[in-house]
């Protein structure tokens, strides 16, 4: 079982951490986690490895300066020494006029997120799925890279206001790269879950990786341009990250992003999405199962950013919500966008010509006006023509308003629990559906495969 | 900031916790001779007990890191964070397959049971390997000792003179027309004790420093805004003294000036232009087009899951062979570099910091190698040693092969920025790091900057915004025409490389001087 810190340690590590900080007040995160991993390249097992780790966050508060340290040791004598340092640095900061007092008790969603299936993961288990996956590369002369990580991490946060939570929760996320033998294709999987029971098989992983591969094996250039897309949910995700990272009040009050209007004011109430598209965090909801309260104690509740494509909210921090007589709402990173029953094959039916995209890569800001991002189609990329897939194409780079891409929807998939992390870790939990997109914007071609 | 006094490092020391644990974390503030005698002393127990339970080859480090950081905004301090981090991690070889593990505890027990644990792994591992990992020989080096060059502690100096530097520059911005400022000062200092069954016994000390603010200018309508970093300004692997030579209090109404221009600047014609690119812009290219495509580990596939491969490969097929640019371009690999980032006394594999030519005369001569690695190719290299490029953002993972400082060496005549602006009748100069993208195999790239101005005619016009250059890695070097001299020389760096599986960071700085690129393609972003 997982080595972490169970909510009765973490309270009472907590509570001595607050003891020792003299201040007006403080308070302490307690982050404890206790994770594995193994990977394989070329179809061989490379690194591996496990740690379990205490971080203990103590916040010191003198009227408004405040200042924070944290350590990775609990022991009396280290927690007392970082309390004295988080006092003295408190001491010497300037005061901070934007300071809210510490969050207060009140009722927050409880969310098991937590399971054996994933918390029971050994060595053993990692190297049998390792194995699994290099000897389904090797039946059919593939290059295969995996990786597959997993943790349970508890998190407490207690203060002088009389705030005391506690959350713990397992992740599981397993990803694989197949690659033809002569690099001339490439192809990618990826499932994640709090239930390692819930990812996807490994045998399914794999095949569809290979699948990918062999499909997009010689796939031949094609001209950069503007073209109908059916993203796939891999594809879909990091750009709604991207775009829910702008919803912030005080960035549009400031004129400062794409939520930004004139004279201050903002796109609340403004159609930004095609009809049917909803956008919304729920940290209780089963497929997302998220810490249902913020880096300082305040609740998280379900919250509709977008509904059928008309902008609903944006977040706001406490500070920002008092000066501007809103209720504070933050946004913690899980997202769900509301799906469809219409499988991915019937997506792609409805494309005369277009492309299929599997994922993207090395995506960037651009315009932050426009929330334009820059990036590459990566690991399948394939022709449509009449509503089926026909060949290979060779990746491309985009150049995309996400702003515009959410207008020019034209239809949506099932939602799904998906991989959105370049790098395999978990991430922030996202609940998305595959998208079909028309004028999607490719601005060059890749030789990358 | 506090510093902790002798008497209570001695308290700490002395005490029962003293037989135990690793005593002291204000390092900088008392001999730390004790607390270095302990780790180097756990780092043998692990060996001694590695060996005992049967690893072929093993090595243990003790890492203690500290990053402070504090950040402000407009007139305030928004956050003052000091973190501090440190752990024990053995790494073992047992019949040619890696075990690892890593942990938070440094105690005498810990080495014991970290050892055995590793070496179980690495048994589990060793039944399903496929091929056994090799090490390269290593010098050994009992004793070894290094330092960061540094001036000024960062945490010798207090929190109140950061924010109060902070303050003034956001102030100066704030007057000369920003209308939103975010600033902040970065230090870290990283720890290491290492020991290996090679005979092996070290310890260093890196330290790092970075200044940074960002200018935000909006239209008086709301309309459109534009923001400045201070781009010029890298992450060094020095002292406080870097930045009070920063000077951003003295450089931030010019930054602030550069970000209300570009609200009215026009926007670029997208075409064909020679592009010359400051090195504050160029580090960046060339940490993506050349720094990651000459990573060893990229060119086997072993990288292909995440990072992704590199178009350098097979080995054979480049090394002497490839063609990166003209002959006048030269590149090196260093770990010594006086303010590197990646610059150290030795990597985490206990290999001395190297310097070594990656591309000489225009041609592709070597890659960046780890112990394991360097074996890969040594039949086309003639080098049967490491590079030393072995890292490890922390104890909690196994080092991997990363980037040393990868430099663009200056050219042989002593061309000024003036000079190649006045050899240009159309181009763009390009300051500063803006949007970056590439894709897995280092090929096709977009960069955007800071600040970019219209040369017409061998004069700089003024700015234009909405600009970024796209191109394709070995035809974008092969359009190197004009490179400045040493007296353009800079360093750039980044402290986030990200690479790996779980992703670790990396630093890393790169040397260049002003550079001139023939015909590259721009796009107009704001189209």
């Amino acid at each position: 079982m997982a080595n972490v810190l169970t909510e009765q340690q973490a309270q009472a590590l907590s509570e001595r951490a607050l003891r020792l900080i003299n201040a007006d007040g403080a308070q302490v995160r307690v982050v404890s986690r206790d994770a594995g991993h193994l990977r394989v390249g070329a179809n061989q097992i490379t690194t591996g490895g496990t740690h379990a780790d205490v971080t203990v966050e103590l916040t010191a508060r003198l009227g408004s300066r405040e200042a924070t340290v944290q350590v990775n040791q609990s022991t009396q004598d280290e927690l007392a020494r970082a309390a004295a340092r988080a006092v003295d640095a408190a001491r010497l900061a300037p005061e901070n006029p934007e300071l809210m007092p510490f969050p207060t008790p009140e009722p927050a969603p409880a969310v098991q997120a937590e399971f054996a299936s994933t918390a029971n993961l050994d060595a053993d288990s990692r190297v049998r799925t390792a194995t699994a996956i290099i000897e389904r590369a090797e039946a059919v002369d593939m290059v295969g890279a995996a990786f597959f990580t997993h943790d349970v991490t508890s998190t407490a946060v207690a203060n002088t206001a009389g705030l005391f939570r506690y959350h713990r929760a397992s992740r599981a996320a397993l990803s694989t790269t197949m690659r033809t033998a002569d690099g001339r294709g490439s192809g990618w999987a990826g499932s994640t879950h709090n239930d390692a029971d819930r990812l996807e098989s490994v045998a399914a992983l794999a095949d569809r990786a290979i699948g990918k591969a062999v499909g997009s094996q010689n796939a031949q250039p094609i001209a950069p341009g503007r073209y109908t897309v059916v993203l796939e949910r891999a594809a879909v995700a990091p750009l709604i990250q991207r775009w829910a990272a702008a919803l912030d009040a005080r960035a549009a009050a400031e004129g400062r992003s794409a939520m930004a209007r004139p004279d201050g004011g903002s796109a609340i109430g403004e159609t930004l999405a095609a009809d049917g598209l909803t956008v919304v965090s729920d940290p209780t909801d089963a497929e997302v199962l998220g810490r249902p309260f913020t880096d300082d104690g305040v609740p998280l509740h379900r919250t509709v950013w977008l509904r059928n494509g008309i902008l609903e909210h944006l977040s706001a921090t406490r500070y920002w919500a008092a000066q501007h007589g809103m209720d504070p709402l933050p946004y913690d990173g899980d997202l769900i966008v509301t799906g469809t029953e219409q499988s991915l094959e019937s997506l792609v039916a409805t494309v005369e010509r277009g492309l299929l995209v599997t994922r993207l890569w090395y995506i960037r800001e651009v315009d932050r006006r426009t929330l334009t991002v820059t990036g590459l189609t990566r690991d399948g990329t394939f022709l449509i023509e009449n509503g089926r897939i026909v060949r290979g194409v060779a990746n491309l780079r985009f150049n995309q308003s996400i702003v515009a891409l959410l207008r020019q929807v034209r239809a949506v998939g099932p939602s799904e629990r998906t991989l959105a992390t370049g790098s395999g870790d978990a991430g922030p939990a996202i609940v998305v559906p595959p998208l079909v997109v028309s004028d999607f914007q490719f601005t060059s071609a890749s030789d990358a495969v | 900031m506090s510093s902790v006094t002798r008497r209570d490092f001695v308290a700490q020391t002395t005490g029962a916790a003293a037989a135990t644990a690793l005593p002291g974390r204000a390092r900088a503030a008392v001999p730390m001779q004790d607390a270095e005698a302990y780790a180097k002393q756990l780092c043998m127990l692990a060996l001694d007990a590695a060996q005992g339970a049967g690893a072929d080859y093993a090595d243990a480090r003790v890492v203690m890191t500290r990053r402070q950081v504090v950040r402000t905004r407009d007139d305030r301090v928004e956050r003052v964070t000091d973190a501090e981090d440190q752990g024990f991690a053995v790494r073992v070889l047992v019949d040619g397959a890696w075990g690892f593990i890593g942990s938070p505890t440094v105690l005498r027990r810990e080495a014991f049971r970290l050892a055995r644990l590793a070496v179980e792994q690495a048994r589990i591992t060793a039944a399903s390997q496929r091929s056994r990992v090799r090490l390269a020989p290593a010098p050994a080096t009992p004793d070894g000792e290094w330092q960061s060059p540094v001036t000024i502690d960062p945490f010798s100096v207090g929190i109140e003179d950061k924010a109060d530097l902070l303050l003034r520059s956001n102030s100066a911005a704030l007057r000369a027309g920003g209308q939103f400022v975010e600033s902040g000062i970065e230090c870290a200092r990283m720890e290491t004790t290492f020991a290996s069954t090679d005979g092996t016994l070290l310890h260093q000390v890196q330290y790092r420093t970075y200044p940074t603010m960002t200018i935000t200018a909006v239209a008086s309508d709301g309309s459109r805004f534009a923001r400045r970093s201070s781009a010029e300004v890298a992450p060094m692997g020095l002292g406080y003294e870097h930045v009070q030579q920063a000077d951003l209090p003295g450089r931030a109404a010019s930054w602030a000036d550069e970000a209300v221009a570009q609200l009215s600047a026009p926007s670029v014609a997208a075409g064909t232009y020679d592009l010359i690119l400051h090195p504050s812009n160029l580090f960046l290219v060339i940490h993506e087009t050349l720094g990651h495509s000459t990573e060893l580990d990229r060119a086997m596939g072993f990288e292909a899951g995440y990072a992704g491969t590199s178009f350098l490969a097979p080995p054979s097929a480049m090394l002497n062979r490839f063609r990166f640019g003209p002959e006048f371009m030269n590149v090196q690999g260093d770990r010594t570099q006086h303010g590197g980032l990646a610059t150290v006394g030795w990597d985490d594999e206990g290999i001395p910091a190297d310097s070594w030519p990656i591309v000489r005369d225009g041609v592709f001569v070597d890659y960046q190698t780890t112990r394991e690695q360097a074996g890969w190719i040594s039949e086309y290299t003639g080098i049967d040693r490491s590079h030393g490029c072995a890292h490890a953002s922390s104890w909690r993972y196994p080092p991997f092969q990363r980037m040393p400082n990868v430099s663009l060496l200056p050219g042989e005549e002593e061309h000024s920025l003036d000079d190649i602006v006045s050899a240009t009748d159309r181009g763009l100069l390009i300051v500063g790091r803006g949007s970056y993208s590439i894709d897995q195999q280092r090929y096709n790239f977009q960069f955007g900057g800071q600040a970019c101005y219209e040369i017409r005619n061998g004069q700089r016009v003024g700015q234009v915004r909405d600009v970024a250059f796209q191109g394709r890695t070995p035809e974008f070097w092969n359009a190197l025409d004009m490179l400045g001299g040493t007296k353009t020389y800079e360093l750039g760096g980044t402290l986030y490389d990200g690479k790996g599986q779980p992703g670790q960071l990396n630093a890393v700085s790169h040397g260049c001087p002003v550079a001139r690129f023939k015909g590259i393609n721009v796009l107009n972003t704001g189209a």
